[in-house]
């Protein structure tokens, strides 16, 4: 029988006492990748090449002032920029205002827009019929494919911030890189309805020439504008999707706390454990030293024995945090994106082995040192 | 016969460690699921009691936020200050204040990013209609002039927001020259300042949204009911509580994720609950057969395990609690998901958070300790006694 065989079987003795806290880490561990997929889509996601290249400008002091439509050409004669794209966020609602419905609905110039988002794939011929369409709409195929719409169909939003409701056809289906739950429509439909918005824009979406020059593009944006009536803040898209979700709260700190509290039960169920596993075997320690065995080696088996369960514990745990991502991120709504990658299991299993490393060194640190003849006194 | 709960607290005290332990991890869970239920109770606590029965807010027709485009016209204002069932104060003005709400980006303090706080302007009459927000530092803004006093959870939570620094709206900066207390109510979360300036300004043509206090609750029906149907003032009125109240749904993505935490780490501690449980029981196999000898009956046992069981979470329950104490009180902001700015509030541990968190522990209990105190309850007399 080999050493790591041996460790096995004894990881495995008492079964029952395993599987609960194999299920127990495992619940743990879910949790903990869990947090982990949040944290990484919301701070470590990379933008995509294109992503990395555009810039948002909006107005300095809130979103919620608007600047105007002449800003445009003044962006696009600034070097480095490669193009730009006025947009209007409308907020209407789509059936109702629950979040599964939740669509981003956005006002645009529809001969623009594919030049600043060269990464929508969308056939021409769809493209050209939106932009004959002044009531029309192009809209993402996630969207398309989980409220069944097709090309023609018809779709109504109720204007919550605008006073008027849109009546819009469907004229393409267009495919982004990543989930974007947008449609965009003509924002001429908004100016017509709310007259009081034409000749101003909600932000301009911009194209640099080259990722590396989006920060100095972003601060001649700034300097040009900075003693206008309107001045600007400009910053990389990447930047202004992280500022939405700062104003969540304190998430960091939020899903931090969290995940210590859940290390620290991890850290509790483990030592609990292999305290009772450990209690339970003093007398045969005492017979395995009898045998020959050193004090190291003994330490090594308990050890052994508390990370192989951690660890298959985490793997049952972050296997079945994938799973549920998976299926909820299929649902839409606020997992729409997420996805566990092999690294964030990876880091979840590498958290389980050394928790249950950390657990159960102090209760085979004593077994390992138990005197033989007491150990082999010692009555169950 | 019942086997006396003193049995079960001794046990529980002979193997310390382990009723620790477990326990920890029971209190880890319930500390969490009390920090999202504190979290949720504050936040609901923050918009139940903005708001008077007696106030009718009036919106745009179609719009349900104060933050819409459009709204209520100067027209509409004249027309509403005529309306039967207005209250008056004692010079005989009636109580009918046109308010306009704008957003500024402030940076949170700590480096925690940027956020949009609600700005609301609004004439001296609209701080008569609201007796029970009082300035604590400095004094109220002057009408005619660019200047603001903001909340003192603004003040706390935000830089430059301090008397004596600006805040940067429009064509100026207004100085801040008070600092209120909202007492807890929405308004906690915003910035005042005096309309007729930012009329000018901005060249509004429309407030964002008219109070209009009403004589008694009859006339406040009948007011908003007048708005709603007037096609004229093209109105949305609502009462002012229910207006504020439709915000709590701001708490949807803490709730969301808030009882997803909860609930795994609830099944995580059931199973470690169950694994205690299930030592204690195999610990004590012989002990069990002789109280069954004794003559005391299996469900006599199989309650006794599960009082146990009980004990044990109860146990963590209440430390869970105390664990989360020190944060009762504690102020943080999260999104309004209405205004798209931020609403401020506290965490509140009310009776009710602290019930359902000890009825959560006592839920783990049950699940965790059911299988192993009935394992207890079923085993074989003379076997166990062989053991």
């Amino acid at each position: 029988m080999t050493l790591t065989r041996f460790v096995t079987k004894n990881a495995f003795r008492n079964k029952r006492r395993s599987v609960l806290t194999v299920l127990s880490i495992g619940g743990s561990l879910l949790l903990l990748t869990f947090l982990i997929t949040i944290w990484r889509t919301f701070y470590d996601s990379k933008p995509s090449e294109q992503s990395a290249q555009r810039l948002i400008v909006r107005h300095k002091v809130s979103l919620v002032f608007n600047l105007p439509s002449y800003y445009k050409q003044k962006i696009q004669a600034i070097p480095g920029v490669k193009e730009v794209v006025n947009q209007q966020w409308f907020g209407g609602q789509y059936m109702d205002d629950k979040p599964e419905h939740f669509i981003a609905q956005f006002g645009t110039d529809p001969q623009e827009l594919m030049k600043v988002y060269p990464e929508f794939k969308i056939p021409a011929d769809q493209l050209e019929a939106w932009q004959h369409d002044r009531a029309g709409a192009i809209v993402d195929v996630g969207l398309a494919r989980k409220f069944g719409w097709k090309v023609g169909d018809r779709l109504n939003i109720t204007g919550k911030i605008f006073p008027l409701n849109l009546e819009l056809t469907i004229r393409g289906i267009f495919i982004p890189p990543d989930p974007t739950q947008s449609i965009y429509f003509n924002k001429d439909y908004i100016d017509e309805g709310f007259p009081r918005l034409k000749g101003s824009e909600g932000f301009y979406a911009v194209l640099a020439d080259s990722p590396q020059n989006v920060p100095k593009v972003a601060q001649a944006i700034d300097e040009t504008f900075r003693n206008a009536d309107r001045p600007t803040k400009s910053e990389s898209e990447h930047t202004f999707q992280l500022g939405f979700i700062g104003m969540l709260g304190n998430i960091k700190a939020f899903i931090m706390s969290i995940c210590l509290a859940v290390v620290f039960t991890i850290l509790l169920v483990s030592a609990n454990t292999m305290a009772m596993s450990i209690r339970e075997r003093t007398r045969e320690v005492a017979v395995l030293k009898t045998l020959g065995f050193t004090r190291n080696s003994i330490l090594g088996l308990f050890v052994g024995e508390a990370v192989s369960l951690a660890v298959v514990g985490g793997l049952v745990g972050s296997l079945l945090c994938f799973f549920i991502v998976s299926a909820m991120a299929s649902q839409g709504g606020m997992f729409t994106g997420m996805k566990v990658t092999p690294i964030t299991i990876l880091v979840s299993l590498l958290i389980a082995a050394l928790v249950g490393f950390v657990s159960s060194f102090i209760p085979s640190y004593h077994a390992a040192k138990v005197n033989i003849v007491d150990g082999l006194r010692h009555i169950g | 016969m019942a086997i006396p709960l003193s049995y079960n607290v001794r046990n529980l005290r002979l193997r310390k460690s382990l009723t620790i332990m477990t326990a920890l991890g029971i209190a880890l869970t319930v500390a969490t699921a009390v920090f999202i239920m504190a979290l949720l109770a504050g936040l609901g606590r923050a918009f139940a009691t903005t708001g008077d029965p007696l106030n009718v807010l009036m919106l745009r027709k179609g719009s349900d936020s104060e933050l819409a485009a459009g709204g209520v016209s100067r027209d509409a204002f004249q027309v509403l200050k005529e309306l039967p069932g207005i209250a008056r104060n004692s010079k005989g003005d009636p109580l009918v204040s046109g308010e306009d709400i704008l957003v500024v980006v402030l940076p949170r303090k700590g480096g925690t990013g940027e956020t949009n706080v609600t700005t609301r302007f609004m004439s001296p009459m609209g701080l008569e209609m609201r007796p029970q927000i009082h300035i604590t530092q400095g004094r109220w803004f002057t009408p005619g002039q660019r200047e603001v006093v903001v909340s003192s959870s603004i003040n706390k939570r935000f830089e430059h927001a301090n008397l004596g620094d600006t805040v940067h709206i429009g064509k100026g900066e207004w100085p801040i020259v008070g600092i209120f207390d909202g007492s807890g109510t929405a308004h906690d979360s915003e910035i005042w300042g005096d309309v007729n300036q930012l009329v000018t300004d901005f060249e509004r043509t429309v407030y964002s949204s008219v109070l209009v206090r009403a004589t008694d609750p009859a006339s406040a029906q009948a007011l908003k009911n007048r708005a709603n149907d007037d096609q004229r003032l093209e109105l949305n009125g609502l009462l002012e509580p229910d207006y504020y109240a439709s915000q709590t749904k701001s708490g949807g993505p803490i709730k969301v994720v808030g009882w997803i935490v909860a609930f795994i780490m609830a099944v995580g501690s059931c199973f470690a609950a169950a694994n205690t449980m299930y030592a204690a029981v195999a610990y004590r196999g012989r002990e069990i057969a002789t109280l069954r000898v004794i003559g005391f009956s299996r469900p006599s046992i199989l309650t006794s395990f599960m009082l146990e069981s009980l004990l044990l979470s109860l146990l963590g329950a209440t430390l869970g609690i105390i664990l989360m104490l020190p944060f009762n009180g504690m102020t943080t902001g999260t999104q309004n998901q209405v205004t798209f700015s931020e609403v401020v509030f506290s965490l509140q541990m009310t009776p009710v958070v602290v019930m359902s968190a000890v009825i959560f522990a006592l839920i783990m209990g049950v699940v965790g300790g059911f299988a192993p105190a009935w394992h207890a309850s079923r085993r074989d007399i003379l076997s166990a006694l062989r053991d």
